[in-house]
């Protein structure tokens, strides 16, 4: 790998996140946890009712993604990033319970952002799409939680150099906005 | 009357769901190397290196592209000289559909009720099925499977006659705009304008399967689908919406008879993954 890319480890801390800035490269190594919206509003649920979680969230990044079915032999199938507006509405209660980042694709809401800049957390994009290129840094994948939900249950990755873009940091600093300002005509 | 039977109807519909899925079109991959050598972003640059890469891999390991492996939609000639025997035509697509999700190890992504119990059909049956019914004594499949974080980002407005060029092109760009980083640009854009506002969402499907690089036969809409494409690209989005000059690689509009009153647009937005196959019986 190029040396363009910052490499970093999981779990994740203050200082981790406080030194990532809004369009570096980063590579991720240890584990991730996977959620998409149906985990989200199974997770919000058992907050409401004062339950406990099946994860505890400190320092935790969740991986907005639902793979495609590993093929035998393989350890994940296809398993790129999913739209992350759709989990929005539930995200600024998990970054109050210490969730420090998220991995997807798309626009994040001002309310998700304000979150962040609070928890200190940061949102990486991966490139939607690249799938199968994204599944051959997964090493293991772990069932946690959901297994009902198919492809979208909540599995824990492990990851080695997962290739991501810091899309906004702790500061709010966005690189939708500020990267295609530079290219705009 | 030619027989055709409705075994031979799934083992087409399963091959081309399982080919849409692993190879790309070549038009999207010359497309993808030709914007790569156009593109100034760096990160536009690499994740267009990444898309091209990813889709080699996929087609060499025989998995999916992408792993929103979309709702299965098929456009379907229908000659009206065959007779289909051996069962039920809509049976034997779904069958097929059935087989190319399970056999294939593509991801399940329908859900039956889309309101309540949004509970996955596991099997990502039904499909979408448009038929047309055509002289001939063939049937001619062509399959895209759709993915949602472009489709999501569709919209359709019902212009008035008088907002004319000038009103479809504002309302294109601005579905680009407003879509940004979304639907996984570069995108596919497919344009309906006329008919219904049902029939103007059916042909901006059908545009989205277009090879990309051939234009509308009519030199009007051709003109204005290359004057789109070049509007949406000085957005400044680029691939994977970091920045770049790389934000859509076709523009594609179909267009059809409509009502004196009425002018209505339809766009269909399709990601980088331009998934589609075709084929004959």
């Amino acid at each position: 790998m190029s040396d363009k890319f910052k490499k970093i480890t999981t779990p994740l801390t203050d200082e981790t996140v406080k030194v990532l800035k809004a369009g570096e490269c980063v590579l991720i190594t240890g584990d991730i946890y996977t959620a998409r919206d149906a985990a989200h509003k199974r997770l919000i649920q058992l907050v409401e009712e004062g339950k406990k979680l099946p994860l505890d969230l400190n320092g935790k990044i969740l991986y907005y993604v639902g793979p495609a079915p590993a093929k035998p032999g393989q350890v994940s199938g296809s398993a790129g990033p999913t739209t992350s507006s759709r989990v929005d509405k539930y995200t600024p209660t998990l970054l109050d319970l210490g969730l420090k980042g998220m991995i997807g694709k798309g626009l994040r809401s001002q309310a998700v952002i304000d979150s962040m800049k609070k928890n200190k957390a940061v949102y990486f994009g991966a490139t939607g799409g690249a799938a199968a290129l994204i599944a051959r840094c997964i090493k293991k994948v772990e069932m946690i939680a959901y297994e009902d939900l198919g492809a979208e249950a909540l599995q824990k990755m492990e990851v080695v150099d997962f290739p991501v873009t810091v899309v906004i940091d702790c500061e709010g600093n966005n690189l939708y906005i500020t990267g295609p300002e530079k290219y705009k005509k | 009357m030619r027989k055709v039977s409705t075994e031979d109807i799934k083992k087409v519909v399963k091959e081309l769901f399982i080919q849409a899925n692993y190879d790309i079109g070549p038009d999207v991959m010359k497309e993808l190397k030709k914007r790569l050598e156009a593109e100034e972003s760096e990160s536009g640059k690499s994740i267009l290196a990444e898309l091209i890469e990813n889709n080699l891999i996929a087609s060499a390991e025989r998995i999916a592209i992408c792993q929103d492996t979309g709702l299965a939609v098929l456009f379907i000639k229908l000659g009206q000289d065959i007779r289909i025997v051996g069962g039920n035509f809509n049976e034997a697509i779904n069958q097929g559909v059935r087989e190319a999700y399970a056999d294939g190890y593509l991801r399940k992504s329908c859900v039956a009720d889309p309101l309540f119990e949004r509970k996955n059909t596991k099997d990502n049956t039904p499909a979408i099925i448009y038929i047309d019914l055509v002289p001939g004594d063939k049937i001619h499949f062509q399959v895209t499977p759709k993915g949602f974080g472009s489709e999501n980002m569709s919209r359709m407005k019902m212009l008035v006659p008088a907002d004319g060029e000038k009103g479809v092109k504002d309302f294109v760009v601005e579905t680009a705009k407003i879509a940004g980083p979304n639907p996984c640009p570069p995108v596919v854009i497919g344009v309906g304008i006329g008919g219904t506002i049902d029939k103007a969402a059916q042909i901006a499907k059908k545009a989205t399967l277009r090879e990309i690089g051939k234009n509308n036969p009519d030199p009007r809409y051709a003109k204005l689908e290359k004057e789109i494409l070049e509007e949406i690209n000085k957005l400044g989005i680029g691939p994977a919406g970091l920045g770049g000059l790389t934000t859509a690689l076709a523009v594609n509009i179909d267009h059809h008879p409509t009502h004196i009153a009425g002018l209505p647009v339809v766009v269909n937005v399709c990601c980088h993954a331009a998934r589609h196959a075709e084929a004959e019986i």
